[in-house]
């Protein structure tokens, strides 16, 4: 049986809690498939990344070192992972799917003629793999066959690694990449300066919708409660094609899937496409005028009213209870 | 320059999915197919193109049934040129699928391939990304801005906590996202226009691609359902009960 590679996303020195989720996903992988878990940090000096990765409990941790690794970028990547995985006999490949994950597994896959599972939920005790399909109409039950199988897995849908007892050995390699085949350079990437916690590993989610109706009413109607709960801010796909907020604010089926303990739905309809991102939330709470609204049916505390005029009372009644 | 728009025939998003009771499927009886939204969005930026760069073609391809044509219909009355089915009645996985439009892309000569990021029936997101690899070429995906200067493509991609902007030589894979534009509607000269314009079909098996599926669908199962909670009649109640009974304030 051949092992596990975790793929262990990092940035600017730091990784995110993605990161640690597909290391759990990894081990728990490795526990079923009676194989080891070994996490590969890959980058221009990946030494100081693989240090921390080596506390959360991987068998071994791999620094894959290259100089056409400083940037991310799916080529490069691509190259130096199925190289690896060709060195090592690995069975399997694992990270989060997020962006970058989405983006890099399934050249990967190609590369290495392997199926890929996209953002599994399930890892079962008979081979097989849970997804979701249908914008999370559907979960279906999937197998893999060949000797390499690549997946991503959902990040709400596992626990992220805890420290462990000991720390991993670090093994150094350096990547083997033909540098004269990449025709991918990176060119900049421009940061969403914000003080919020991230999308995806915030305790607290306040969503706005179309029922805000302008970029300019987030700001100043949304944005103190966001800040008042400390919380992450969301949207939905509506209010994105509006033009209201950036994309990487999107909750749904086509933009983040997030679970945090307190949802809170703001001038949102609620349609498939967004219940896909959200509905596993521990608590969800709704404000709409429309008391017909499809987000009711998954809200646990529904607030049928004005937004305009709730939103601002809630920041007030939060302040309140603060003071207590 | 060509460019090679392959999409797919999905359920209106609008669409309520239900899973068939022996779990083989979804019931598609009173589902409406549409062009995957994603796709749309690749046939849109392709006439775009085409509309700045004199010559240019936009050629679509799909896999799938004789009935798919509707949907490559629909995508030359947008304005494409010309479009290809490869006919195939079976299920194929996404590196299959892949393999059949990097053989299309190669025969085609194209400089560019045009796609959704992922289509909104199996969320898959793979295709794009499989098809960039087996022919070698760089790709973009999640795109929400693509420039041309010559050659030289930039594009603006959408990713975790920001923007990136990556570059590379033609030929090329990108994959639209949301943000890249907003697709037009078939006009009725359009419509008439597409009656006439080439579909030519092709059998998958004809293409001497190994399209035995590595990864299969066992089974699928409805998701649990969440119970609806309760209305509270004020914020003042919302938040009493966010702070005292579920406790997450």
């Amino acid at each position: 049986m051949g092992d596990v590679l975790i793929f262990a996303e990092h940035l600017g020195g730091h990784f995110p809690k993605t990161t640690l989720t597909a290391i759990h996903a990894g081990v728990e992988l490795a526990q079923k498939r009676g194989a080891s878990a070994t996490a590969v940090v890959a980058g221009d000096a990946p030494d100081a990344v693989a240090a921390e990765i080596a506390k959360y409990g991987a068998a071994k941790v791999i620094a894959l070192a290259h100089p056409a690794l400083k940037n991310y970028l799916a080529d490069a990547h691509a190259a130096a992972l199925a190289a690896l995985v060709k060195k090592t006999g690995a069975e399997f490949v694992v990270t989060t799917a997020t962006a970058l994950g989405k983006d890099l597994m399934p050249r990967l896959a190609a590369r290495l003629g392997a199926p890929m599972a996209s953002e599994i939920t399930a890892i079962n005790d008979d081979g097989t793999y849970v997804r979701p399909m249908y914008a999370g109409n559907a979960m279906a039950t999937i197998e893999m066959d060949g000797p390499v199988k690549v997946i991503t897995v959902r990040g709400t849908a596992f626990d992220a690694a805890k420290p462990a007892a000991s720390v991993s050995p670090i093994e150094k390699l350096d990547a083997e990449i033909d540098a004269a085949a990449l025709k991918q350079e990176f060119v900049s990437f421009n940061q969403t300066k914000s003080d919020r916690p991230q999308l995806t590993e915030a305790r607290i989610v306040v969503s706005g919708g179309r029922g805000l109706k302008s970029g300019e009413n987030f700001k100043i109607v949304l944005e103190p409660l966001v800040d008042e709960m400390g919380a992450a801010m969301g949207a939905s796909r509506a209010a994105v094609d509006a033009g209201f907020v950036p994309n990487d604010l999107q909750v749904g089926q086509t933009g983040k899937v997030v679970a945090p303990e307190l949802y809170v739905a703001v001038g949102i309809s609620g349609a498939i496409q967004h219940l896909a991102g959200m509905k596993d939330s521990k608590i969800i709470v709704a404000i709409n005028k429309d008391e017909e609204a499809p987000i009711f049916s998954v809200a646990d505390y529904g607030l049928v009213a004005d937004l305009f005029k709730a939103v601002p009372e809630m920041v007030e009644e939060l302040k309140k209870v603060k003071a207590h | 320059m060509k460019i090679l728009v392959p999409i797919k025939r999905v359920p209106d998003p609008a669409t309520t999915i239900r899973v068939l009771p022996d779990g083989s499927g979804i019931a598609t009886d009173n589902v409406k197919w549409v062009i995957n939204p994603f796709d749309e969005i690749a046939i849109e930026e392709a006439l775009r193109i085409k509309e700045k760069q004199a010559g240019s073609e936009v050629v679509l391809v799909t896999i799938g049934q004789s009935t798919w044509q509707e949907q490559l219909r629909t995508g030359l009355a947008m304005g494409a040129d010309r479009a290809i089915l490869v006919k195939n009645d079976g299920y194929l996985d996404p590196l299959a699928l892949a393999k059949i439009i990097a053989k299309v892309a190669a025969g085609e000569n194209a400089d560019l391939v045009l796609l959704g990021k992922q289509a909104i029936d199996d969320d898959s997101n793979q295709v794009g990304q499989m098809l960039a690899e087996l022919l070698g070429w760089p790709q973009a995906t999640f795109a929400s801005k693509v420039e041309f200067a010559d050659k030289r493509v930039t594009v603006i991609r959408e990713v975790d906590g920001g923007l990136e902007t990556i570059a590379f030589n033609l030929p090329a894979v990108v994959t639209t996202d949301l943000r890249l534009n907003e697709p037009r509607y078939a006009s009725l000269p359009g419509i008439m226009k597409a009656r006439k314009k080439e579909l030519k079909e092709v059998a998958a098996e004809s293409l001497g691609l190994d399209l035995a599926p590595k990864l299969k669908i066992k089974s699928l199962t409805a998701p649990p359902k969440r119970q609806a909670g309760r209305k509270v009649a004020s914020v003042e109640e919302l938040v009493s009960v966010l702070h005292t009974e579920a406790k997450v304030i």
